[in-house]
């Protein structure tokens, strides 16, 4: 099935999870992301059992830091 | 106020723009901006809206100048290295325009003096290097109901998002609370592409002027992402979330406090 990525058109497996498009998707950090399905924020907890459906739109969106001198 | 002929020179071509005029010149010049963290993303930031005639500029970093921050930090120079960057950042300012009263706080900000240094300002930048302070500024604005704009960059990638308190998507409403330790790649270690800085830093300050002008579109609810290599800007609308532990319908954060410090020492990062 077909979904948007952060904007991209993705053909994914049928019936994945959040948590599985993740992996497939090769998001190393998953720990480094928040997730917006059909615009709206998902809670974490909601990742293994949210299943995706044709045409959904997912975000990534990713912590970043940076900026200053430290860093 | 009255703008002097030597300011209408100085600032003659935002006067000349419909949108700023004189009056818009001279809500500037009575604006108050604080800037949190005089680095990659507080130098481009501090440098503009000094050029633009804020009236007053709080500027706030505990840290003093490495040799290291000069690849990003334009408004530190090689003569300043090992001096406080606060006092690096004021010398700069004041040489810009005359007209910017820069205040310094050569600390870094926590749970116990936010507030106090933050209250009064009418827009926060938030342009830090770590999380335990990004949500700390996002709090505090929130208590203080101070519009701000958060970013962060890392490598070729940056994002920016505007906040209005209470009334649009905090960065709480995006992310809950810090990730946990040792996940956390920073520009030390991932490294940063230096202009990517002064693309991000420069965006705040836009949003800054808008904001005390009150015009255009703020970026709200809205996260605007830009990679430097494929040069793509993308807005990503973010509605806010009932559960948002800040703003949200039932809020856990009534008071503020200080997020554990994630530090992500080489020997333990995945990154």
């Amino acid at each position: 099935m077909t979904l948007v990525v952060n904007g991209k058109q993705t053909n994914i497996t049928d019936g994945l999870t959040i948590s599985e498009l993740l992996v497939e998707e090769n998001v190393k950090m998953p720990q480094m992301v928040s997730v917006e399905l059909n615009g709206q924020i998902l809670k974490r907890s909601e990742f293994d059992r949210t299943v995706l459906k044709d045409d959904d739109k997912v975000e990534f969106l990713y912590f970043m830091g940076g900026g200053n001198g430290a860093d | 106020m009255v703008l002097t002929e030597q300011q209408m020179e100085r600032y003659s071509r935002h006067i000349i723009l419909e949108q700023v005029g004189g009056a818009g010149q001279e809500k500037l010049l009575a604006s108050k901006v604080l800037i949190v963290g005089a680095g990659g993303l507080g130098a481009p930031a501090a440098v503009y809206l000094a050029a633009a005639g804020v009236g007053t500029i709080g500027i706030v970093d505990g840290d003093k100048v490495d040799l290291s921050n000069l690849q990003r930090q334009i408004i530190h120079h090689t003569p300043d290295v090992g001096k406080d960057k606060v006092l690096s950042a004021q010398n700069k300012m004041r040489a810009i325009n005359p007209d910017t009263k820069v205040i310094t706080y050569n600390r870094r900000i926590t749970a116990q003096n936010v507030r106090d240094i933050i209250r009064g300002y009418d827009f926060v930048i938030d342009g830090t290097d770590n999380f335990p302070a990004k949500f700390l500024i996002n709090d505090a604005c929130y208590f203080e109901k101070i519009p701000f704009s958060h970013a962060g960059i890392l490598q070729f990638d940056g994002q920016l998002i505007t906040v209005l308190p209470g009334r649009t998507t905090c960065y709480r409403c995006i992310f809950s609370a810090p990730p946990p330790a040792n996940v956390v790649p920073s520009c030390s270690q991932a490294g940063v592409l230096g202009v990517l800085a002064g693309v991000i830093g420069s965006l705040q300050a836009t949003e800054a002027i808008k904001s005390l002008l009150g015009i255009g579109e703020l970026l709200t609810s809205t996260l605007l992402t830009y990679n430097a290599l494929t040069m793509e800007f993308r807005k990503v609308r973010l509605s806010r979330n009932p559960d948002c532990p800040l703003c949200g319908r039932k809020p856990r954060i009534t008071e503020l406090k200080d997020e554990e410090q994630i530090v992500c020492d080489l020997k333990n990062c995945k990154c």
